[in-house]
């Protein structure tokens, strides 16, 4: 029922979602942990600017990658002055719009564990002379681990149901920029239902057990923490 | 004088049309190639028959899922003949009203002034990296440009350039945008407020791909409609005809 392009638009959508959670993973713990630790002026226009893609539309972010990204956009000036081309209707591309777009889904359970942890326990590292590096990697972070997991969880899946911006500069390229998401509004519009059904009730199927394994693994690490 | 008497005779007529009962409101859906084309048209209609214009502008697939599901549109303005004729067939629309309201013509496009030639001849070359077109499963503009490739041969070689929108809108505005070097889209996309887009064009001869036959259909919802009807009328008058060619369109 499911043909070889299906496979493989769903063997690109997990890469996609793979890859985008490792580097969302690793831009958003030091922005979170700034954000939860700064007293800088800085902190709320970042704070708001980091929860930008929850408020826009996919297709209004989607459209303004494009544009930016394009080669008279400014970004898409640099990519290509460096010699990378331009990044829309590549794997790349996509990796850049989804950590854009997921960004509030890692940034958010990473802000909340750290804050949750409370001084306390930097403050006794310190007093045993770790250094702030030294506190964060074997302190903060195994104390905020199920921070970590809901953050990686949430990137992963959010990615994964993306659509609108991968409409708007992925140019439905097999093997490149055609995710599951593309692939089944591609299926639905052609009139070809049961071939959309079967991915559409693949992907619902999925995102429930995410979540549901997600909540069970909350409950678990509460029970831990207290 | 002569002035002021416009403006009585103008008066007078709105006057009249207001009151008169048959001043009625029309939704029309009308797929997203032709929207600015119909605006243009709205508001002549509007003033010849007294009757108000609601302009719903989106893709003829999504037209005909929502009117299946009962969606308020009186007429539909498709991009294809296909949707129209189904609809007729499932008893959605009123048979016998369907016409070929437009014929579109493919051009394939781009920015830069120096890239396209008379002959479509920069296809066999590479000086492009990507060539937009309208996904070919979804859009008659993306079957068409599909068509046409393969008839000059150069498939081949530039599959691996194709890049697809999700409709002909999308397609322009990967060129538009600087993204593809060049893209397959509708002659209508490329006059914007009677003014023709910069760049360089070809216009494919009609030899090279199936008409792309634009088709409108009058609605179960509108059969009793006098702006329905009226404005089905109009669309074959010539004033309505001279609007669509001057916007790129032929019959």
């Amino acid at each position: 029922m499911i043909a070889p392009e299906d496979w493989n638009a769903i063997g690109l959508t997990l890469r996609l979602a793979g890859i985008s959670t490792v580097v969302l993973l690793m831009l958003a713990s030091p922005l979170a942990w700034w954000l939860a630790r700064s007293q800088s002026a800085w902190r709320a226009p970042v704070a708001a600017l980091t929860s930008l893609p929850l408020v826009l539309p996919p297709t209004v972010l989607g459209f303004y990658l494009l544009v930016t990204l394009g080669p008279d956009g400014p970004l898409g000036r640099l990519t290509l002055l460096l010699g990378l081309g331009t990044l829309p209707f590549s794997f790349a591309g996509l990796v850049i719009g989804s950590v854009v777009y997921s960004l509030p889904f890692a940034v958010q359970p990473l802000l909340h564990a750290f804050q949750n942890m409370g001084d306390r326990p930097l403050e006794l590292a310190a007093t045993l002379r770790a250094s702030p590096l030294d506190a964060f990697f074997s302190v903060a972070l195994p104390l905020a681990w199920p921070g970590f997991v809901s953050a990686a969880v949430l990137s992963f899946a959010h990615t994964i149901g993306e659509f609108g911006m991968v409409l708007m500069m992925g140019g439905n390229i097999p093997g490149q920029t055609r995710v599951l998401s593309t692939q089944i509004y591609g299926h639905v519009e052609a009139m070809a239902y049961t071939q959309a059904h079967a991915l559409a009730a693949g992907m619902l199927i999925f995102s429930f057990a995410v979540l549901l394994g997600l909540n069970l693994l909350q409950k678990r690490g509460l029970r831990m923490g207290s | 004088m002569v002035r002021r008497n416009w403006i009585r005779f103008w008066s007078l007529f709105l006057a009249l049309t207001a009151q008169c009962s048959w001043a009625a409101e029309v939704q029309v859906a009308v797929a997203a190639n032709f929207s600015s084309t119909m605006q243009a048209i709205a508001p002549v209609f509007e003033k010849e028959s007294g009757h108000q214009v609601r302009i719903i502008t989106g893709a003829t697939g999504k037209f005909y899922a929502q009117i299946k599901n009962g969606a308020p549109f009186q007429v539909l303005l498709a991009a294809d003949a296909q949707t129209p004729l189904l609809l007729e067939q499932e008893g959605l629309a009123v048979a016998g009203s369907r016409f070929t309201y437009a014929l579109g013509s493919l051009v394939l496009w781009s920015r830069q002034s120096d890239l396209v030639d008379a002959q479509g001849e920069v296809l066999r070359s590479t000086r492009f990296k990507r060539l937009a077109i309208a996904d070919p499963r979804l859009a008659p503009y993306g079957t068409a440009a599909m068509q046409a490739l393969e008839q000059l041969g150069v498939l081949p070689q530039i599959k691996d350039r194709l890049v697809q929108g999700e409709s002909v809108t999308q397609a322009y505005q990967f060129v538009a945008s600087g993204n593809a070097e060049l893209g397959f889209i509708a002659s209508s996309q490329l006059i914007v407020d009677g003014k023709r887009l910069p760049g360089s064009s070809w216009l494919v001869p009609e030899s090279l791909y199936s008409p792309l036959r634009q088709d409108a259909v009058l609605l179960k919802s509108g059969q009793a409609n006098p702006a329905a009807l009226s404005f089905m009328l109009f669309l074959r008058s010539p004033r309505a005809r001279t609007l669509m060619r001057d916007n790129g369109y032929s019959h």
